[in-house]
């Protein structure tokens, strides 16, 4: 069980988050990208052992999203930050 | 054939008198408050809208997350970073939501959501040992005090705890599908302290 600091409502339980996947994921613009961008855009994900910047929402929480960055062989959360924040530097 | 007239009915209400208020006992006491208006705000906290808002709530809205403000039989519950839940006594949610969305002028929305939820309260002494039976959150009076609430789990449903007071008193707000349940859950969590006094 993770135990999520949600950058609204502080330490809250794993139970009341849902995870929604890797986080700074760039949508290419449709008609300018190759058949490989789009490809890659929809389908491919970087699967890291070890620091992994990820999206989660606070599902029973504030209904919020934002994002972690977990380190995936520990689960140790090394940063939180909100949606409209950047990928923190030095992690 | 005549029009349906709605007539507003606790989820509890086909539950006997008895069985809906437990009041006898200092350490644990439960009772429904049923039919409570509840209206969903949602706006800019930081807009001259807010402004308005508090001028016709006769309080302002929280300013930090997970915390309540409240006078008079009226209180405003943090809900997200655009959005609260204005509680306020039964029957008053439609003189209230109509002069909100005169503050609001189009800068926000309010919405009646009274029927969705109903409120149980739990109060006493060992109020917070029932609760931390089912709930997730850290209840200890140095983290959650009077004045602040939290959506959350509770045995598996899902609440906006407010605490009221210091008895410790709370207002347990749950989805009305799930109000049955969780009453005769609290009741059962409830039993052993009870006993013991």
């Amino acid at each position: 069980m993770l135990l999520i600091p949600c950058p609204w409502c502080g330490p809250r339980e794993e139970g009341e988050f849902a995870p929604g996947g890797e986080g700074h994921i760039r949508r290419p613009e449709p008609q300018a990208a190759s058949d490989q961008d789009w490809a890659e855009y929809l389908y491919y994900r970087t699967n890291p052992k070890g620091l992994h910047f990820e999206r989660w929402v606070h599902a029973a929480g504030c209904r919020r999203w934002f994002n972690v960055a977990r380190d995936t062989v520990t689960h140790e959360i090394r940063a939180v930050y909100k949606m409209s924040e950047n990928r923190p530097e030095g992690l | 054939m005549a029009d349906a007239v709605p007539v507003a009915r606790s989820p509890l209400a086909h539950l006997p008198e008895a069985a809906r208020e437990m009041r006898d006992d200092l350490a644990v006491s439960l009772r429904e408050r049923p039919l409570l208006g509840l209206l969903n705000l949602r706006l800019d906290a930081a807009s001259e809208a807010a402004q308005r808002v508090k001028a016709a709530l006769g309080f302002g809205l929280p300013g930090e997350p997970n915390r309540a403000t409240g006078e008079g039989g009226r209180s405003a519950l943090w809900l997200g970073p655009d959005e609260y839940l204005v509680v306020t006594e039964p029957g008053g949610e439609a003189a209230l939501a109509r002069s909100l969305a005169e503050a609001l002028q189009d800068r926000g929305a309010v919405t009646d959501v009274s029927d969705g939820r109903t409120a149980i309260e739990i109060a006493g002494s060992r109020a917070r040992d029932v609760l931390a039976t089912g709930c997730s959150l850290d209840l200890h009076p140095r983290v959650f005090r009077a004045g602040q609430c939290a959506q959350s789990g509770l045995a598996k449903a899902r609440i906006i705890l407010h605490q009221i007071d210091d008895r410790p008193g709370y207002r347990v707000f749950v989805e009305r599908s799930h109000a049955e349940y969780l009453w005769l859950w609290l009741m059962d969590a409830a039993a052993e302290y009870r006993a013991a006094t």
